[in-house]
């Protein structure tokens, strides 16, 4: 699927695995990189430009290094669009060591209007990478589906 | 795979020797045929699962067997815990007791055809399915602890089916030893609201027609006849299991080196059986199975009252329910003597042999029903377990086809509207919320299920019994 781009620097694909869907976030930094990434985990359901920033839902969580970080703020995002029932579509993200504070900003599942495909049950650690390169940042992992 | 580095043992099997950090050989059961197709990460996956503490006589994997997270989906591994054995969150998966009930109906095909789309309809419109669904059921604090404790026996305690459906259910409809309390709270309400509930993916509600039957007297003793209509329901444990494969993979990840196992991969997260966080993850995980088992009974209620309205002539009762994503300690022979193991089957069905005594009364002398899904379009399978199987593999068959093209590259080529038409076309009726969901799950994205059951029964794991195909499928 084509990535469209939703920051300057930033932009997030998927790559296949089996089963399942990679995630990958690029950006100038590493908390770019984990909201573009953040981008490929709401198109693994549904395209985000049809999800309306609207509400906002905050996300804190720790790890004790960057993947193991990485994959608790997917799976932070997953638990909050199963329990809330939401899509969100922009995100913020800000790194102080192994902590993170974040955004997420999205609005309720509209079947009729979002054609949601599949629910993500949880982040996995296969092909769990965060990175630099190419002077910027890169963050990936395969969500289930 | 590149078939260089195997062993070839028979035409289907298939051995990996031990060397390096392996503790054991790996084992994989398939066809040259399907081992060609195979995706070369199995074989690493199948040699990482070998290098785990406590593994006993060989990582196994099926002829459906995929690339997966740690363990190969299709994997089988044992572990004893007085050598050190583990248990693994990845080896069991995110979709906990993840698994496929048939029920028979007493229909003929002719009953279906004649209300096919108003039955598609009401299936589709009473059973809760695809993302962000809802089920009718709302547990509360003392309910949830209740029905993770109680499986599907707390369903039918609570109405929600028949005592004889128990009977026919793995662990009897309640998995014992399950810890509620360390269920963390955010799976809990992760689960509140999707009790009776189908989820979205590969899981699916169908109603089926016999259109093979392969072994007379096995399919006797199933009660399957050619040109009976079944009821298949494929679906786990829904957010539940999820959430708590989630926590259980991070903190095993975090722990392992603190017991001292060196992880060739994050991915293989385990930790030993005899430590706090493995008893902490088996309580969980045997909640979670309970949950799964409640579900699928759930919906069995709710697919039961759908034929009462629209076929009431019909008479649903349970042929077998089977998971494929656990670990479950049982006995098995191995070295010569009998050991209590613990057994994790990731995309793999239990599939004990004739006169096993966890098989229910009736059923006993023919073996276990073995349960495999295929796609929607394809049809599905009805397998015995064989005596055989114990020494091949813990007793442990293929789960399904297993995915021949990624999500994005069926996307790419089907459109759902066309995948519908194209199923509509030879007689199956196709619903579901999402359009792009049964684009993903075109039947041609997946491999062929025949030949997958074919290497299975050639292999000896189990024995084909009936082919079925759809009449009616609600995809989530």
């Amino acid at each position: 699927m084509p990535a469209p781009e939703h920051a300057l620097n930033g932009r997030w694909e998927h790559y296949p695995h089996g089963a399942d869907i990679g995630v990958r976030g690029f950006g100038a930094t590493k908390a770019e990189a984990f909201e573009q990434a953040a981008l490929a985990l709401t198109a693994a359901v549904a395209d985000p430009a049809a999800v309306e920033p609207r509400e906002a839902v905050a996300i804190e969580c720790e790890a004790p290094d960057d993947e193991l970080l990485f994959a608790e703020w997917l799976n932070r995002l997953v638990y909050e669009m199963a329990t809330r029932r939401m899509l969100f579509s922009r995100f913020a993200v800000r790194l102080e060591g192994t902590r993170l504070a974040g955004e997420a900003r999205g609005e309720p599942v509209d079947s009729a209007r979002h054609h949601p495909a599949v629910e993500v049950k949880g982040a996995t650690y296969t092909t769990l990478r965060v990175a630099r390169e190419d002077g910027g940042w890169v963050a990936q992992t395969v969500v289930d589906v | 795979m590149d078939l260089s580095q195997l062993k070839r043992r028979s035409d289907f099997e298939w051995e990996i020797p031990q060397r390096g950090a392996m503790r054991v050989p790996a084992v994989i059961y398939a066809s040259e045929a399907l081992m060609r197709e195979m995706d070369q990460k199995v074989y690493e996956q199948a040699v990482n699962v070998a290098t785990l503490p406590g593994i006993v006589k060989a990582s196994y994997a099926m002829p459906d067997a995929h690339w997966g997270y740690g363990f190969p989906i299709g994997g089988v591994a044992a572990f004893d815990p007085a050598e050190g054995g583990v248990v693994s969150a990845g080896g069991v998966g995110f979709d906990i007791s993840c698994g496929v009930r048939c029920l028979h109906t007493g229909l003929a095909r002719a009953d279906v055809m004649a209300v096919q789309k108003e039955l598609a309809e009401m299936l589709y419109y009473r059973i809760p399915a695809g993302v962000g669904s809802t089920g009718a059921i709302h547990l509360n604090e003392t309910e949830m602890d209740a029905m993770l404790a109680g499986g599907a026996k707390w369903a039918v305690e609570r109405g929600w089916g028949e005592a004889a459906d128990l009977e026919r259910t793995e662990e009897r409809g309640q998995m014992p030893h399950a810890k509620p309390g360390n269920v963390s709270a955010l799976a809990k309400k992760r689960q509140r609201d999707e009790m009776g509930t189908l989820g979205s993916g590969n899981h699916y509600l169908e109603v089926q027609e016999v259109t093979e039957v392969y072994d007379e007297a096995i399919a006797r003793a199933f009660g399957l006849a050619r040109g009976d209509i079944v009821v298949m329901i494929h679906c786990g444990s829904r957010g539940l299991g999820h959430q708590i494969g989630t926590e259980y993979l991070k903190r095993m990840a975090i722990a392992a080196p603190q017991h001292g196992i060196r992880l060739p991969d994050r991915e293989l997260a385990c930790a030993p059986i005899e430590s706090d966080v493995g008893q902490d993850y088996l309580g969980a995980m045997r909640a979670a199975i309970n949950c799964a088992l409640a579900n699928r009974q759930i919906l069995t209620h709710l697919v039961r009252k759908v034929f009462a309205d629209v076929l009431p002539q019909a008479r649903l009762a349970l042929l077998y329910d089977v998971s494929h994503n656990t670990c479950k300690v049982e006995e098995h022979r191995a070295d010569g003597g009998t050991r209590r193991l613990y057994v994790h089957r990731k995309g793999a069905t239990r599939a004990f042999g004739p006169g096993h005594p966890d098989i229910p009364e009736a059923l006993r002398a023919a073996g276990q029903p073995v349960l495999i899904g295929g796609s929607m379009g394809t049809g599905s399978y009805v397998l015995a377990g064989t005596g055989e199987s114990e020494a091949r593999s813990f007793s442990s068959a293929c789960h399904g086809a297993g995915r021949a093209m990624s999500r994005h590259q069926a996307l790419r080529t089907w459109k759902g509207r066309q995948v519908i038409d194209a199923l509509a076309s030879r007689g199956i009726v196709v619903k579901s919320p999402s359009m792009r969901g049964v684009a993903e799950e075109a039947p041609e994205a997946y491999k062929d299920v025949s030949a997958v059951v074919d290497a299975a029964d050639l292999a000896g794991l189990a024995k084909k019994v009936a082919r079925v195909e759809p009449l009616v499928c609600i995809k989530g």
